[in-house]
């Protein structure tokens, strides 16, 4: 069995058809278990206050607006190499997700940011980096919508892609190439930071497992919604076929 | 409901907003690939 199997539109919906409820209902499980465990049975940070309850959203939401970008990235450039439609229309269907995503990122951001910063907005390199990158995702979706010929748009937005992945980038590791700014560095996803063995200060486990269980559930979501988008995207395009057939055969 | 103390109306509305996003987000999905789906079978039962 060769992943380039799944190419084939006939084969892709066969097997999507059949891990999709399987992937919806798992990822309504763990992300609610996530995000309630948080919201309900975490303490209050004692510097932070209840406002710690925000990460529970914010840090899986930003890593999959991140993961989003590389993922219809790597879909991207099997589109410019290989030329497989379902990969150009999963990039196309994965785009609205990552927005959402990346939207709840910036928001909860903002929200905790007031109290515990003193700002909502700060032109710091890993929010500003986040904010481009949200702007190049609205781009994204703009040009698939303004073309109509599905070929030409999936060229234009694989490249528009690539380069916005310099931004999907820089928002994961701005802060370590420019040691300044408000946002602190990575806290949960440093091995020394899950082992102990680094010096600097880590997640307590009564924030990190429930954190663990909503960003597994954020990439379960991600992985049905992105499938269920994929199908919906396949499904239009063969619309559009049996359309141009029609005007063929009436021409 | 947890005791928020003086952040309550953050915390509520991060998890309001976020909530609100992500529901909107799955409600869009589900109703645009039913219709696509309708579409499609009615296009191919014409056809047959």
């Amino acid at each position: 069995m060769s992943l380039w199997e799944y190419a084939n539109p006939v084969k892709f919906m066969a097997t999507s058809g059949r891990i999709l409820p399987a992937f919806a209902v798992a990822a309504a499980v763990v992300t609610l278990a996530g995000v309630a465990w948080g919201f309900f049975a975490t303490p209050e940070d004692y510097k932070q206050g209840a406002t710690v309850k925000i990460i529970f959203l914010h840090v899986p939401a930003a890593m999959m607006a991140i993961n989003a970008w590389a993922m219809m990235l790597v879909c991207s450039l099997i589109w410019v190499v290989r030329r497989h439609h379902v990969s150009a229309l999963a990039a196309k269907a994965a785009a609205p997700v990552g927005v959402a995503m990346t939207l709840i990122a910036l928001f909860t951001g903002a929200v905790w940011g007031q109290p515990m910063w003193g700002t909502w907005w700060a032109w710091d390199p890993r929010l500003t980096s986040f904010l481009i990158l949200f702007l190049f995702y609205l781009g994204y979706m703009a040009l698939w919508a303004a073309i109509d010929d599905p070929d030409t748009a999936a060229d234009l937005t694989s490249v528009l892609c690539l380069v916005g992945s310099v931004f999907a980038i820089l928002s994961r590791y701005a802060v370590n190439f420019w040691n300044q700014g408000l946002h602190q560095g990575a806290s949960v996803l440093r091995a020394g930071a899950v082992t102990g063995a680094d010096t600097e200060e880590k997640v307590s486990n009564v924030y990190a497992v429930p954190l663990f269980v909503s960003m597994a559930g954020f990439v379960l979501l991600f992985i049905a919604l992105v499938l269920l988008r994929t199908r919906t995207e396949i499904r239009a395009r063969r619309i559009k076929a049996l359309e141009a057939r029609a005007r063929m055969a009436d021409a | 409901m947890p005791e928020l103390g003086k952040y309550a109306g953050e915390v509520l509305a991060a998890y309001g907003g976020s909530i609100a996003i992500l529901g909107g987000l799955v409600w869009l999905s589900i109703r645009s690939g039913a219709k696509v789906r309708a579409r499609l079978r009615a296009m191919e039962e014409t056809r047959k």
